[in-house]
């Protein structure tokens, strides 16, 4: 039987040992990487002990990045990195990263080579779907489930319908990925994919860089999806070879007449740079349309934009500019590789000539964590992924979202404009 | 297992920084977090919430980030059940793991009011308002979650597995 399956219907179907799925199946999956940050892993390791499971499938699998609250900031986060470390060293797991080898987990695993295409990936973190850009399925879920994957070396799914997104045309200046995918949320709005597969294709998507592809793939959480995706191409294979995997990649490709809920064709040379207002990423206009909305704090990193393109884009506004006076320029290289990249093109010069601070490789002001949070009236301009009440700080602060090339023009005029403004 | 409780109802897109903010998140001691459940959207949650109340909300709710600590909080607060339109679905899936009941029903969503008293029947997913008499019937858990939640969670079952 000729069967037609979508990308995200073959890599489940292979590691459920299965010749074919159809969306609305529930399967059992072996999983090849399963993850847990300094805030999700220590209840995973909590529900184990809890119930005196020490069994571990297999610790070349799991992954524990200690990338939210670190350098740690208090006591508690000090107990929870600690924890994290007494466990892989207990089970021998390999994939252990703080101090200097930290970098966001999304940002770290692609570039280590932990993660290839055609991979089925799991985390306790929901931008565990940025994976999705490298031709992986890939989803977040929660510590009990993780520490079950842990456990057993498989999970459970149900198997999601898919949506298409075709993006096609040349996009204008300063339009980026980050740009499509806000484009994208606001027409579909944060739940319009929701427990769908979000697959993006077309010629706009193929001419993308592999760091733009991860900031799509990253933000397909915030329409409610259970991941995106995009096929792997040459692209995508140059990027993995640089890493140095030492597996193989494995490549699928939709069959032409899969079937989808729903296809989305997307003209981007009609997208303006996007900004998400308060206090919804489906909140979106173009930066055009915006009047006069001034700003404290401007954050630039993170596991959407926090990879080297993302910096280059900024340093390309901030050279031989200078920050506003009234505003706080946070600058988050997405890992230690990153950070060096960035020294050796002598891009944190920039950032510091300009009058930005830089900070480590960590998850800081995202969350509302750290290193950056907003006091009660405040606003920030962050190329970042939520923009939800009280998400970098006070419950009267507001985030608005946007591509680094508006971060950084922003900072430097005050007020949340486009570099057309400079 | 027929659960009753008095109805605090919130909107749509309930996110999980608001259910639990990460600034919270230091701690996985479900009491501790209890105490800031909600504080974002609801200062008043805290005080008002008892062993006796049932959360009705509109669609998408528990969207945002994966973190446990949300439906952990919510349980832990006193919360008996929570119906929505719709759920965010890594919520749907922490919420089963640890024993939250949830019940997706967009009709008794939209008709229950704040301050109605509820009553529902697990096993049958039927909630009956029982401040107007209005019975709903919310979509049913397939077989396999069924399984998760007669277990007591997912590490239940797991452990079971293990030990096999
Ligand atoms: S950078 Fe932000 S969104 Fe990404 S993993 Fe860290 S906290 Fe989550």
């Amino acid at each position: 039987m000729d069967v037609k399956m979508t990308i995200t219907e073959k890599i489940i179907a292979a590691h459920a040992e299965k010749e074919r799925v159809v969306p609305g199946e529930l399967v059992r999956v072996k999983v090849d990487l399963a993850l847990a940050n300094d805030i999700t892993a220590p209840l995973s390791i909590k529900e184990l002990e809890k119930h005196g499971i020490d069994q571990i499938a297999d610790p070349g699998k799991v992954v524990l990045v200690a990338d939210h609250n670190t350098p740690c900031k208090d006591i508690p986060s000090a107990q929870n990195v600690k924890l994290m470390r007494d466990f892989a060293r207990k089970y021998g797991i390999p994939h252990f990263f703080e101090g200097g080898n930290v970098g966001i987990e999304h940002v770290l695993l692609p570039e280590l080579g932990l993660v290839l295409p055609g991979d089925l990936v799991v985390g306790a973190d929901s931008h565990t779907c940025t994976y999705g850009a490298l031709g992986a399925f890939s989803t977040g879920m929660g510590s009990t489930d993780i520490a079950a994957a842990w456990a057993l070396g498989e999970t459970w799914l149900k198997v999601p319908e898919s949506l298409r997104f075709v993006f096609e045309g040349e996009p204008q200046p300063f339009v980026t990925g980050k740009d499509f995918i806000l484009f994208t949320i606001g027409q579909i709005g944060v739940d319009g994919a929701r427990y769908c597969a979000m697959e993006f294709t077309g010629s706009a998507i193929s001419r993308l860089s592999m760091d733009e592809r991860f900031t799509m793939a990253n933000m397909a959480i915030e329409a409610g999806a259970k991941n995106g995706i995009m096929e792997a191409d040459e692209k995508t294979l140059h990027y993995v070879r640089s890493t140095g995997a030492r597996r193989e990649p494995k490549l699928y490709r939709s069959d032409a007449d899969a079937w989808y809920r729903n296809t989305f064709t997307i003209d981007v040379s009609k997208i303006e740079p996007q900004v998400a207002l308060p206090h919804l990423p489906e909140n979106t206009r173009s930066v055009q349309s915006l009047p006069r909305i001034e700003i404290q704090q401007a954050v630039i990193g993170s596991c959407t934009n926090g990879r080297i393109e993302d910096l280059r884009m900024a340093a390309s506004i901030l050279r031989g500019r200078k920050v506003h006076p009234g505003v706080r320029l946070l600058i988050f290289p997405g890992s230690p590789r990153v950070l060096l990249e960035a020294e050796k093109e002598g891009l944190l010069r920039v950032f510091l000539e300009a009058g930005a601070v830089l900070a480590p490789p960590s998850c800081g002001p995202c969350l509302g964590g750290h290193l950056g949070v907003l006091a009660e009236g405040e606003r920030c301009i962050s190329t970042t992924n939520r923009n939800f009440v009280g998400r970098m700080g006070h419950v009267k602060s507001e985030v608005y979202l946007a591509n680094p090339y508006i971060a950084a023009s922003s900072a430097v005029l005050g007020y949340i404009a486009g570099p057309d403004k400079l | 297992m027929l659960i009753r409780g008095k109805v605090i109802k919130f909107g749509d897109n309930v996110d999980t920084d608001v259910i639990i903010p990460a600034r919270y998140l230091t701690s996985s001691d479900p009491m501790e977090l209890a105490r800031h459940c909600m504080e974002d959207l609801d200062p008043t949650f805290a005080k008002r919430v008892t062993k006796e109340t049932v959360l009705v909300a509109g669609r998408n709710f528990g969207c945002g980030s994966s973190r446990e600590h949300a439906p952990l909080s919510i349980k832990a607060s006193g919360v008996q059940a929570v119906i929505a339109e719709s759920f965010a679905r890594i919520f749907y899936r922490n919420a089963i793991n640890i024993g939250l009941p949830i019940l997706e029903s967009a009709e008794a969503a939209r008709r229950i009011k704040e301050g109605d008293e509820v009553e529902i029947t697990l096993e049958t997913g039927i909630i009956r308002n029982c401040t107007t008499g209005e019975t709903f019937q919310a979509q049913a858990f397939p077989p396999f979650l069924q399984e998760i939640i007669a277990q007591g969670g997912l590490m239940n079952l797991v452990k079971k597995r293990v030990s096999s």
